[in-house]
């Protein structure tokens, strides 16, 4: 009985995904234009956050640098956009994201904690600066133009990205690199006496993550068309993903999907309703959210959900 | 060529007199009350801004404003400490938990005292006329409220190297900083010790912002940049150490001058190479053990 169980669960869960994928796949053909761009933000943000948890969710060492694999790829779009079709312009860019990610964790991570956190958060204003000093300086510019992709391709690029994403983020999370960083994040002594290559896994999942950021960068990048460092490197593009994680929870795979989604929703939300005060109730949800649900959504729902099961099963 | 030299030195140390302050705020609120506190420039912001606002408003002297901006910001400190913070630290498993749950609480805080100040004062670049008038030395001229800030920046450093070193509450924080668990049961009252520190590290952020706010143009966005220049002197003076701090501070401030004075745009990417470069040879700092 309880195999049926599984069974039927498992394809329930399937279709469900199914649907959804189809519904979002074909949305264009029925969705006002305004969803579409939406959507594509959705997917923008759930892209970076996604691929954030990846790596962050089951270490514990809190990246800050987001924002920068993201602006390589923006500036990996701006400059080769002309030159090269878009999707090998894509590839590069996430391609971008991870060489600097490879570097960076081959410097950092060796490092434990703190100084991991410290030195991401750093990492995005020493680009920025890098770059605006390198614009202002070698080229004469701050800004570029990047060639302008009608919303409909935009949309379904971020789609495919986001479909692979979470296909990568599942193979992870079941494979032995994926327990192998829930054993870092556990205790990473044990994790490297265990024959685990610490190191080697950190850096290279870190790697991973950092490519989906440059290639969601490379298609934001062709929606924005005017970039410069400052819209770039937006320090913001780090800690957002951060919030949104934890907000959603980073215990299953679609807690940071449902955090991204619905933080998105409500920016928008707000912004035009309240352009002066959103960044303030950002600021209060994130502490009220760590403070109260440590777990995110994900463990509420799961709390919740325990409590109710336990009821229903209680007298049999 | 030697007043070059010199000129590039006392605008280093003059520059290095806030970053060693600011520093030592940080390093007392993650060395013993272990809070990464990223919202620590934005008490910068705050202690230069309510500066700004007594002086172009009511006329209040800047330098009385140091006896102003830091009880306000030790008591902001210290709520928050005894709001936020202790909870957090009891309700999270273990050290290390405690340490990623408040550094990512102190992310809303700078969201939060940064658009209340974008709120209050608007978003615009502001500034006032203090003491701006020049003082040579040895051929070298400098604006008088940079003398004075890198004056005050030692005395306040030196006092509070004293607080710690002489008193009763300062040797109950260095147990703190030891292992809060044994000064505990040794009769500190650990909470009201770490809420302490962090209200300490909060005023010397506030009078850091007041000092600045004198020699320099200030924003209510200005706070992230000084925080990763905190971060980076106390990585560099060795975490949890004071004097470390102090001394991280004088040298980083003294390498940002040189920088400055050859290639102006590039002082905060020279921080970081520096940063790394000390991260691989010496993560534990100059004074670290």
């Amino acid at each position: 009985m309880d195999i049926v169980r599984v069974i039927s669960k498992r394809s329930f869960v399937l279709g469900l995904l199914l649907l959804i994928l189809i519904l979002l796949a074909t949305s264009p053909l029925y969705a006002p234009r305004y969803t579409v761009i939406l959507l594509t933000s959705i997917f923008m943000y759930i892209i970076i956050t996604v691929s954030w948890t990846m790596f962050s969710g089951p270490t514990g060492y809190i990246s800050l640098a987001p924002a920068a694999f993201f602006g390589v790829g923006i500036y990996t779009s701006a400059i080769l956009g002309r030159a090269l079709p878009l999707p090998l312009v894509i590839g590069i860019g996430g391609l971008a994201g991870f060489c600097l990610a490879l570097l960076v964790g081959a410097l950092t991570l060796r490092l434990r904690g703190i100084y991991f956190v410290m030195f991401t958060f750093g990492l995005v204003e020493l680009l920025l600066h890098f770059v605006l000093w390198w614009e202002v300086n070698i080229t004469g510019t701050t800004g570029r133009v990047v060639p302008s992709v009608d919303n409909t391709t935009v949309y379904y690029l971020m789609l495919i990205i986001f479909a692979i994403l979470m296909l990568t983020a599942y193979l992870i999370k079941r494979s032995k690199l994926g327990l192998a960083l829930q054993s870092i994040g556990q205790e990473e002594d044990a994790a490297a006496h265990t024959g685990v290559n610490v190191t080697m896994v950190k850096v290279m999942t870190f790697a991973i993550s950092a490519f989906f950021m440059g290639t969601a960068g490379a298609i934001m990048a062709t929606r924005w068309t005017y970039i410069d460092p400052r819209i770039a490197f937006n320090p913001l593009l780090s800690f957002m993903p951060v919030l949104m994680a934890i907000f959603g929870g980073m215990g299953q795979l679609y807690g940071p999907v449902i955090g991204a989604a619905i933080f998105t929703y409500l920016e928008e939300f707000l912004i035009t309703r309240f352009p002066y005060y959103y960044m303030l109730i950002f600021g209060i949800i994130m502490v009220l959210a760590i403070v109260y649900l440590p777990d995110g959504l994900v463990g509420l729902i799961q709390k919740l959900w325990k409590r109710i099961s336990e009821r229903k099963y209680a007298y049999t | 060529m030697m007043v070059k030299i010199l000129d590039v030195v006392i605008a280093g140390l003059l520059l290095g007199g806030i970053y060693a302050l600011i520093a030592v705020g940080l390093s007392l609120q993650y060395g013993v009350a272990r809070v990464l506190n990223i919202a620590h420039g934005e008490f910068i912001m705050l202690g230069a801004f309510i500066t700004w606002w007594l002086y172009t408003i009511v006329g209040i002297n800047p330098l009385v404003s140091l006896a102003i901006c830091g009880p306000i910001t030790f008591i902001i400190g210290y709520m928050l400490h005894r709001a936020l913070f202790t909870r957090l630290r009891i309700s999270s498993a273990s050290p290390a938990a405690f340490e990623g749950n408040s550094m990512l609480a102190c992310f809303g805080l700078l969201f939060i005292i940064q658009n209340v100040a974008i709120l209050i004062w608007g978003a615009d670049i502001k500034g006032y006329s203090y003491l701006a008038f020049p003082v040579n030395f040895g051929g070298a001229v400098f604006a008088a409220n940079r003398l004075v800030t890198l004056g005050f920046a030692i005395i306040i450093g030196v006092v509070f190297y004293l607080f710690l070193a002489r008193t009763r509450l300062g040797k109950a924080i260095r147990a703190a900083a030891q292992d809060p668990a044994a000064a505990g049961l040794m009769g500190v009252n650990i909470n009201q010790v770490l809420a302490l520190c962090f209200g300490f590290g909060a005023l010397m952020a506030g009078l850091g912002g007041t000092l600045l706010s004198m020699s320099y143009k200030i924003q209510p966005t200005m706070g992230l940049e000084y925080t990763i220049i905190a971060l980076i002197v106390i990585v560099l003076g060795g975490l949890g150490s004071i004097p470390g701090s102090f001394i991280g501070g004088l040298l980083l401030g003294l390498v940002g001058s040189i920088v400055t004075y050859t290639e102006p745009g590039l002082s905060l990417v020279a921080y970081y190479v520096i940063f790394m470069l000390l991260l691989l040879a010496k993560p534990t700092g100059i004074l670290g053990k």
